[in-house]
């Protein structure tokens, strides 16, 4: 059963004044420590409202990457001495390789799945399975939900996300895949009050050792139209460069991939700026932190990684 | 001519284990010792341990806890970060803090971060998380070789010995080199074992590492942790050797292998 599709606004983040370079804080890659690569470009069977790369069903803006493509990046970020490999999109599960592709990745590197949880059948789960128990290296799958009741995820989801969704996680589950719930929050609720609400409507669901990760949200992508952009305000235009902590973002320790080049993080695969080149050893200097999803990243400390 | 190592990290106040640790090194006869750090944290009496292990003279290096502890700030910095797991990390942070003597946090606020030895002709670097970042997680899944040669060659090691996250492995890696992380003796190693674990490195020609469990009396450490008002939850682990606190940073593999 597909989810209704919406519309893709796809609106960017309104423009800012020029930016000039020398007035936002440079932030170095200290190491490659997490390539994230968008394996199935902008396709996804959902097209949620508040996706911050405006991913939805036939969107080819960047296209699906090829096996031989992420091996190839893959090998780029071994040779820089890459700690693990996340997978993206859209949904990743929308690519038909992407069994073979995990396949080629595992044995050597730890790789995490962010996925909708929506596309599971049972031979890609017995194949999940096969292919953990088989590798040294870890592999997760990070599963979104927008929401501990159907009708506030399926608000940004479309009806009957949430359910398959939650299907989805009860048979990771099952199978001892252990899934990481990724869930945002931007209220000031308290946060071992959100965490144990999350894990009791997972445990009544069946997923039986649930594990949270707690994101913000970001105001990019068709979050803009739902919401709104990022204001003038929020911005990183002259920190003072003694009041900026060169460790407190994950743009430290990544870079992202899609068919169309390098990017400094999975953040800004779609927005001006972002592309920092081709190859990644080309991508490998200081990166000025002008956009306002910068801004989001610095006041949270969030990381898109796991851990 | 080989030499021998014997390692051993994450003392989290156990003292029943730091002495029956102690008592195996010695009775293996290893070389020399070390202690990786973090001494404070999830047991009972912290001063008791400090005790045996400054009159034991066994070097240590200044763990993330230490470092907290020995500088009075407002959390161990273990790097958590799912709430629950910080609510638990607090308890135990703040009995701890309450309970060491002022000499003792002094003393760890002074201890070395690292160490630096050289072991028949190969360059060993002992670190309490990692190289380049005294609470970096070091799990045996979440690395690849790739990672390991690069953390290696950037510190300019043959052999980088790390604990931090509790759980005990080595991985040899293609280039020759060697990483491993020690395990604690604090708490056992989410395996369903009473038993703790420290290892023991040997190096001649070869470069081999040998993990050895401990047991102790982990019954009459629960019965301190009761009577200390320590979290059940803490006692649970203690005597089934399964995690029940700390759990969100650990990647699937190993938290497959535990119960919780
Ligand atoms: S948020 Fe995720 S599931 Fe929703 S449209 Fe974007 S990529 Fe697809
Ligand atoms: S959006 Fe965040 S991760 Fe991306 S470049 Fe800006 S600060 Fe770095
Ligand atoms: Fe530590």
């Amino acid at each position: 059963m597909a989810a209704t599709p919406l519309p893709l606004v796809g609106a960017p983040s309104p423009a800012r004044p020029e930016p000039d370079a020398g007035r936002y804080p440079a932030q170095p890659l200290h190491h490659l420590d997490a390539l994230w690569i968008q394996v199935a470009g902008t396709l996804c069977n959902l097209a949620c409202t508040h996706c911050f790369v405006s991913c939805g069903p036939g969107d080819l803006r960047h296209p699906l990457m090829s096996r031989g493509e992420v091996r190839d990046r893959v090998a780029e970020a071994l040779a820089l001495g890459v700690k693990e490999i996340y997978f993206t999109g859209g949904e990743p599960f929308m690519h038909p390789e992407m069994l073979e592709i995990l396949a080629d990745t595992l044995p050597r590197v730890p790789c995490a799945v962010l996925t909708n949880g929506t596309l599971f059948t049972q031979r890609r789960l017995e194949t999940l399975r096969a292919l953990s128990d088989a590798s040294r290296c870890a592999l997760e799958i990070r599963v979104s939900l927008d929401g501990y009741r159907a009708e506030d995820h399926d608000r940004f989801r479309g009806e009957g996300s949430f359910a398959r969704t939650l299907d989805g996680l009860r048979r990771l589950s099952d199978h001892g895949l252990l899934p990481i719930v990724t869930v945002t929050q931007n209220g000031d609720e308290d946060p071992l009050a959100f965490r144990a609400r999350y894990i009791t409507m997972l445990r009544e669901a069946g997923v039986a050792r649930p594990r949270l990760k707690v994101l913000p949200m970001f105001l990019l992508g068709r979050e803009t139209a739902r919401t709104r952009g990022y204001l003038e305000i929020e911005t990183l235009l002259d920190l003072p460069a003694a009041s900026f902590d060169p460790d407190r973002l994950q743009c430290g320790g990544c870079r992202a991939v899609t068919a169309k080049g390098v990017f400094v993080c999975p953040l800004l695969v779609d927005e001006p700026g972002g592309r920092m080149g081709g190859r990644l050893d080309e991508t490998l200097g200081p990166f000025p932190l002008a956009h306002g999803a910068c801004y989001t990243c610095y006041v949270t400390g969030m990381t898109c990684a796991n851990g | 001519m080989s030499h021998r190592l014997a390692l051993f990290g994450g003392v989290y106040s156990n003292h029943l284990a730091l002495r029956a640790v102690l008592e195996d090194v010695e009775r293996r006869g290893a070389g020399a010792v070390w202690c990786l750090g973090d001494l404070g944290g999830f047991g009972p009496h912290p001063d008791r341990a400090l005790e045996i292990l400054r009159s034991s003279g066994v070097p240590a290096l200044r763990g993330n806890y230490d470092d907290s502890i020995g500088h009075g700030r407002g959390d161990c910095a273990c790097g958590y970060t799912d709430p629950r797991d910080n609510h638990f990390a607090q308890l135990s942070y703040d009995y701890t803090a309450a309970r060491t003597a002022a000499d003792h946090k002094r003393w760890m606020a002074a201890l070395p971060e690292q160490q630096r030895l050289e072991i028949g002709g190969r360059r060993v670097l002992l670190c309490h998380g990692s190289p380049r970042r005294v609470n970096e997680f070091l799990w045996e899944s979440a690395c690849s070789d790739a990672f390991l040669e690069w953390l290696c060659e950037a510190h300019g090691a043959d052999i980088v010995a790390c604990t931090h996250t509790g759980i005990h492995w080595h991985r040899a890696l293609p280039s020759g080199r060697h990483v491993v992380n020690v395990g604690a003796i604090g708490r056992p190693a989410n395996d369903g074992r009473t038993e703790v674990w420290y290892a023991e490195l040997a190096v001649n020609d070869a470069v081999s590492v040998e993990f050895h469990p401990v047991a102790y009396d982990h019954d009459e450490l629960a019965r301190e942790m009761e009577a200390e008002a320590l979290p059940p939850e803490f006692v649970e682990t203690t005597r089934t050797g399964w995690w029940t606190t700390c759990l969100e940073n650990v990647p699937a593999p190993e938290r497959r292998r535990g119960r919780h």
